[in-house]
């Protein structure tokens, strides 16, 4: 009885927020998903799996999964790769080694949005005086319309070296941490059966020793990828609105549901269900990877 | 092959320097000089009326969004804490027969990131009447599983000896939780709150939905507004944007220390 009073003094309020802010939206949503719900937020006409019907045969929807897996089939080997590079570097020398770690560390501090603003109209600004214009223009280059440019589809530079720049210290400080993990008698005894310093040690003992490490980041990149909107709407969005292209889930259900063209919340609520089934199934996947 | 390290390390390190080079070029520049077809490396004259133009210019809220920020951002982070703090202690300490149950829903929300529910939780808000209201861009945050998870597992390893200690002084769960167990976590406190902060400052998404009218802007949606549309000259965007950074890299390097824990503590447990 004691314990039942305590319990509730030190959780109670956290759970009530909880279900408040968590379990009812959800709730709430999902019986919302069966109706029909314009510029309301009150069911107003059942139309049972209909709004699931049209998001799973709507082209737009589906193609905004396309365009996430495209941007992760990118954002996630190099974030990983580079990441994994830094870290093997930094790790490496003692000389300005907390100076280096800063300033890859240091766009952890920035928001996506400033980054947007950097990318879109200094580095990859579509005319002469951008930066990316001006070095290509040393070499004798054309200028090139960097974020609204379709084929090629430029944008896909520009955002991915965006989200590079700002999530690379992150993923290097994880890996960084997980290379100080690594028992270092390990190395010596590989040392001492004459294995080479370099590639050997790195395939035969760091990238094993990391394997929790790395799973965890690969599993964190994808779940990134998959929330991604920042960069895409400051980059893309202009004021006559957002290209018919380059839609990532979150960015389509925004307009959906909250875009200028009359708010709809049935067919938001629907897709943002099966966004929440998507993920919650790739993490329960990748949860029995890492404890198994 | 040291020189071949340092030589690639410096030049990724200049890489990731030239955003914050370009933020400071164009914020202290003129229109002319930014526009200019040939490149110039450094403005020829630092502009500091920039400084004045962008304060006194009436179509930006500036000021206003950044008080708004900064409430946000504090009242996140200590709500945070504070809230998940005493429900992670709870659930790892004190024993109670619905305990489990508690757990498994706190569990069940961390398969689910907040930002894919952002319609759900519109919907919500919007029947509370919180729309371009403080109360709607801070409190839905404040109710993190994750965060909750992360200080009970924290907890669970927290030395019992010294809880022991304390309730032999006569201290209840309360008094031993606030005078013996959080003065003794400050660093596990410092490092989720300055990754609360960061967090906080740089959110997008949660404040575009939310804050409709230009009062209730934070820094994050006014520097959106103006980048979409255009709207202003663009040395006072880019000097916008370097005002937004400053808070956050006067936390970095002063709490870099605990900035670094928390990373590694959010990052390998999740």
């Amino acid at each position: 009885m004691k314990h039942s009073r305590a319990f509730w003094l030190f959780v109670g309020p956290f759970a009530v927020g909880l279900l408040v802010f968590v379990y009812v939206p959800i709730g709430w949503s999902l019986l919302l998903s069966f109706f029909d719900a314009r510029n309301t937020v009150t069911p107003t006409e059942f139309v049972g799996l209909g709004n699931y019907a049209d998001m799973l045969t709507d082209g737009p929807f589906l193609q905004s999964l396309g365009t996430f897996s495209v941007f992760a089939a990118f954002i996630v080997p190099l974030t990983f790769v580079l990441a994994l590079a830094l870290a093997l570097l930094v790790n490496q020398i003692s000389f300005m080694q907390a100076f280096f770690r800063s300033v890859f560390f240091l766009p952890t501090a920035c928001s996506y949005v400033v980054a947007s603003l950097v990318w879109k109209l200094s580095i990859f600004n579509g005319v002469r005086f951008g930066l990316a214009n001006t070095v290509l223009g040393w070499f004798g280059a054309e200028p090139v319309a960097w974020t609204v440019s379709t084929s090629p589809p430029w944008y896909w530079l520009v955002l991915v070296t965006l989200r590079l720049w700002l999530q690379l210290g992150f993923y290097m400080i994880l890996f960084i941490a997980g290379l100080q993990r690594i028992p270092q008698h390990l190395y010596e005894a590989a040392w001492i059966d004459g294995a080479s310093r370099g590639w050997q040690t790195l395939r035969y003992i760091t990238l094993p020793q990391l394997r929790t490490t790395s799973v965890a980041v690969l599993l964190l990149l994808l779940v990134a990828a998959y929330q991604a909107f920042d960069e895409f709407y400051n980059v893309l969005g202009t004021d006559r609105g957002y290209p018919p292209f380059a839609r990532p889930p979150l960015i389509y259900l925004y307009y959906t549901a909250l875009g200028s063209g009359g708010q709809d919340f049935g067919h938001g609520s629907a897709g943002a269900m099966i966004l929440t089934l998507l993920i919650a199934g790739v993490t329960l996947v990748q949860g029995k990877v890492i404890t198994r | 092959m040291r020189v071949a390290r340092y030589l690639a390390l410096s030049v990724a390190a200049v890489l990731f320097l030239i955003p914050f080079y370009l933020v400071l070029r164009n914020g202290l520049a003129s229109e002319q000089e930014i526009t200019s077809p040939t490149w110039t490396f450094w403005p020829s004259e630092i502009r500091w009326e920039n400084f004045a133009e962008l304060f006194a210019n009436p179509a930006v809220p500036l000021v206003r969004s950044l008080i708004n920020s900064l409430l946000v951002a504090v009242l996140q982070t200590v709500g945070q804490l504070v809230l998940c703090g005493l429900a992670g202690y709870g659930l790892a300490r004190i024993p109670y027969r619905y305990a489990n149950v508690v757990l498994y829903l706190v569990i069940a929300t961390l398969m689910i990131p907040a930002a894919v529910t952002f319609v759900p939780t519109f919907v919500v808000v919007s029947t509370l009447g919180w729309i371009s209201d403080l109360r709607g861009l801070v409190i839905p945050g404040l109710f993190s599983g994750f965060t909750t998870f992360l200080f009970r597992q924290y907890f669970l390893n927290f030395p019992k000896e010294i809880e022991e200690a304390a309730r032999m002084d006569g201290l209840g769960h309360w008094g031993t939780y606030w005078r013996v167990v959080v003065p003794n976590s400050k660093g596990f406190f410092a490092a989720l709150g300055v990754i609360a902060f960061i967090t906080s400052w740089n959110q997008f998404l949660w404040p575009l939905v939310i804050a409709q009218d230009q009062d209730s802007w934070t820094v994050q949606v006014a520097l959106s507004t103006f980048l979409t549309a255009q709207s202003i000259e663009v040395e006072q965007l880019f000097l916008a944007a370097a005002v937004s950074i400053t808070p956050l890299v006067i936390v970095f390097v002063a709490l870099q220390r605990f900035l670094v824990r928390g990373v590694t503590e959010t990052g390998i447990k999740g």
